[in-house]
């Protein structure tokens, strides 16, 4: 194919992504260094209220805003301050005071901190677990009869379609308050059980509710997988006298590789920006993430204002995590790629 | 299967339990919440499981079935889902217009959703209320079950405008990202050049970008719009920040690098021979994409479009923050619902639109279980 057709082929969509993804990326690496603020006055204000003879007047000045006459907006200027806002964001003097101190929960204080933490952990944790459990479902499926398995695949399919914010929703309302899994569980251990009081039982929800939602697109990754395992080279490992274990360790898990190494770079990328439950268990006061955080910049505090330099300060930050994350597996593709050009 | 494969008992045993401990665990938390939203709140939230599904509180006030009811009821849904799956594609078939399969399919389920919501909630009840009253003990209410929620949700809450706009924004999703994301897709998987790979591996890098950051890039913008477009547009400058249609815009650009990823390695499957054919005879690449390459790839764009539909209903943090009250989609709605979910009646309407936002997504999996299940594997196989 010619560059020109090609060109014209892919250009509307890379015109999209310049517009929409490239270019706010620049904008907002602009952004982290500024910030912008309502252009305040000082004007004196006398206020009078009724009292005996005279009326008692008192003068004092006042710091209001400065409100533009012909648009009716308030003025805003724009200043580069550097690193500020990343200093707003990462608090370092904190951090290193804490260390000093040798007070190292005191980092996850910070908020900044503690999404770092909460944010790196989900995806450690669940990692291992969805590709664990996914490849235990497909076998199972693998090893059903064969009318059974289109109900499986269709039910196993649910968690993995529904709205995220509303899969976390319909887990927290059987555990919320008295819900019905709460109740059962304290019938059984006979104490008083709230799974919302405290990060870390919040936490292990999450964990499940991650597992439980990504789980399903690792079983039909692996299931689709093993109806290509080699036969001869299963009935050769039996021949071997090779264990049930061992062919699982030595044959079909080699053979799955390419796809484990798929999901986990999925994983790892979707993990990374966990959010939506941490909107569906309502848990911001306990466990936060990295993206809720930008997302908390973004959203309109009582005054109406959005701290858009520190959203974006927290959004480069978060962005050089996802870099640091790829670059292996990224490395990884271009080798290929070179050596798959020779 | 030989002697040596055949596998014992007791590790057939422990694999179907496994899986049927899966089943459970995958429905239970869905099945759950749609028991919930048919029943009063004092039952939604009781701490027996039984009488969660029985709901004597909700049959108390008067709104129960009958044994009577849930027989005629189920009855008359197994035939409903049977036609749907013999009677109605035959019908959609016979009635659009060639070329339009799609569109005479959406019109097909669209115009049976209907008449099933009518026949369900309008018809059968009136029928049932009159054959309850001469049929003795059937007739008597044994199952709590109101519909009270959704009447609340959809009727005083207005929750049928967000969904209008979650359609609007849905489709226009689609659609866009769709004939964007097609054409790149068979460009890209067409050229072997390093430019093409460079291309792919940045569209990885941008799917891998956190939402939060390229919406922190677009807020300022987008509030700003009118006084920023006015030099070039006039009076006539929009505010983005609000806009459906700018929503649509930002979320094909989301979308972009997934598709095109995933239209690629659908359009690699292709034979290169066929659109080389039509070259040969005389076609530019262009027509050869529209005469030879645009009628076998259906299977793949319907995969492709039932994904960037699942990123353009599920979305909440886009739609959040771009997007201002009135103008709302579902999912952020329902955040609306619990910022005042202060009663235990606020909870379950909020449960009710829940299960209102899943139905579709349930139905969708009905239909297109097949095509999502090799869209998962299309990705992952061809890497």
């Amino acid at each position: 194919m010619k560059f020109k057709t090609f060109f014209w082929f892919v250009a509307p969509s890379v015109f999209m992504m310049l517009l929409f993804i490239a270019a706010p990326l620049i904008s907002v690496f602009i952004q982290s260094f500024q910030i912008t603020q309502p252009v305040m006055q000082q004007i004196e204000v006398e206020t009078c209220t009724p009292g005996f003879l005279t009326q008692t007047c008192v003068t004092e000045t006042k710091t209001v805003p400065v409100i533009n006459e012909e648009t009716g907006r308030t003025e805003t200027t724009t200043a580069w301050v550097g690193f500020q806002s990343y200093q707003n964001v990462l608090q370092m003097d904190k951090f290193w005071s804490a260390i000093g101190s040798g007070n190292w929960g005191e980092i996850l204080q910070i908020d900044f901190w503690k999404a770092l933490r909460f944010t790196l952990m989900f995806t450690l944790v669940t990692l291992p677990l969805v590709i664990g459990v996914g490849l235990m479902i497909a076998l199972a499926v693998n090893n059903a009869a064969k009318s059974l398995r289109g109900p499986v695949i269709f039910v196993s399919l649910l968690p993995f379609i529904i709205t995220p914010v509303i899969g976390s929703l319909s887990i927290y309302w059987l555990f919320v308050g008295d819900g019905i899994l709460t109740a059962t569980l304290e019938r059984w251990t006979g104490q008083d059980i709230a799974m919302f009081a405290q990060a870390w039982t919040i936490e292990l929800l999450m964990y499940f509710y991650r597992v439980w939602h990504v789980a399903p697109f690792a079983f039909v990754i692996f299931y689709a997988g093993l109806q290509t395992v080699n036969m001869d080279t299963l009935e050769s490992a039996i021949i071997d006298g090779a264990s049930r274990f061992e062919r699982l360790r030595y044959v079909i898990v080699p053979h799955l590789m390419p796809l484990i190494i798929f999901i986990a770079l999925i994983h790892l990328m979707d993990c990374y920006r966990v959010f939506d439950e941490i909107i569906g268990f309502r848990s911001q006061a306990h466990v936060i993430s990295l993206q809720w955080l930008t997302f908390d910049f973004l959203t309109p505090d009582d005054a109406g204002n959005r701290a858009i330099s520190r959203a974006a300060a927290s959004a480069m930050l978060t962005m050089v995590g996802i870099v640091i994350l790829l670059i292996l597996p990224l490395r990884r593709t271009w080798r290929d790629h070179k050596g798959g050009a020779h | 299967m030989s002697k040596a494969t055949a596998q014992p008992l007791s590790l057939k045993l422990a694999s179907g339990a496994f899986l049927a401990f899966w089943c459970l665990i995958a429905a239970f938390p869905i099945a759950w919440i749609a028991v919930m939203s048919v029943k009063s709140p004092r039952d939604a939230f009781d701490a027996s499981a039984w009488n969660v599904i029985t709901g004597p509180a909700t049959r108390a006030a008067g709104n129960g079935l009958s044994f009577l009811d849930i027989l005629l009821g189920l009855i008359v849904l197994y035939f409903a889902i049977r036609w749907a799956f013999t009677k109605l594609p035959r019908l959609v078939e016979q009635f659009s217009p060639p070329g339009f399969i799609v569109l005479g399919w959406l019109v097909g389920a669209a115009v049976y959703g209907l008449l099933f919501v009518l026949i369900f909630f309008g018809a059968l009840p009136v029928i049932f209320g009159a054959l309850n009253s001469i049929a003795g003990p059937l007739g008597t209410p044994i199952l709590g079950l109101t519909t009270e929620h959704y009447v609340a949700v959809w009727g005083e809450n207005q929750f049928y405008r967000n969904f209008m706009n979650s359609m609007i924004v849905t489709a226009g999703v689609v659609t866009v990202s769709l004939t964007v994301g097609t054409l790149a897709g068979y460009g890209l998987a067409r050229s072997g050049s390093n430019l093409a790979f460079w291309l792919l591996i940045i569209a990885l890098v941008f799917r891998a970008l956190p939402h939060s950051v390229l919406v922190a890039g677009y807020l300022p913008w987008f509030i700003n719009s009118a006084e920023i477009l006015r030099p070039i547009l006039g009076d006539l400058a929009p505010t983005l920040y609000g806009q459906p249609l700018a929503i649509i815009a930002v979320l094909v650009a989301i979308n972009q690098p997934f598709t095109i990823w995933m239209l690629r390695s659908f359009f690699q499957n292709i034979p290169a021979e066929l659109d080389e054919a039509a070259r040969v005879d005389g076609c530019s690449h262009f027509q050869a994409f529209r005469r030879v390459i645009m009628p076998v790839m259906w299977p793949g764009v319907i995969t492709t479009g039932l994904f960037s539909f699942l990123l353009g209903y599920n979305d909440f943090l886009v739609t959040a923050l771009l997007l201002d009250a009135q103008n709302q989609t579902m999912v952020p709605a329902i955040a609306g619902y619990f910022n005042r979910e202060t009663t235990t009646t606020d909870q379950v309407e909020a449960v009710a639109a829940a299960v209102s936002i899943t139905a579709p997504l349930f139905l969708l999996v009905m239909v297109f279980q097949r095509q999502i299940v090799s869209g998962l594997t299309a990705g992952a196989v061809k890497g």
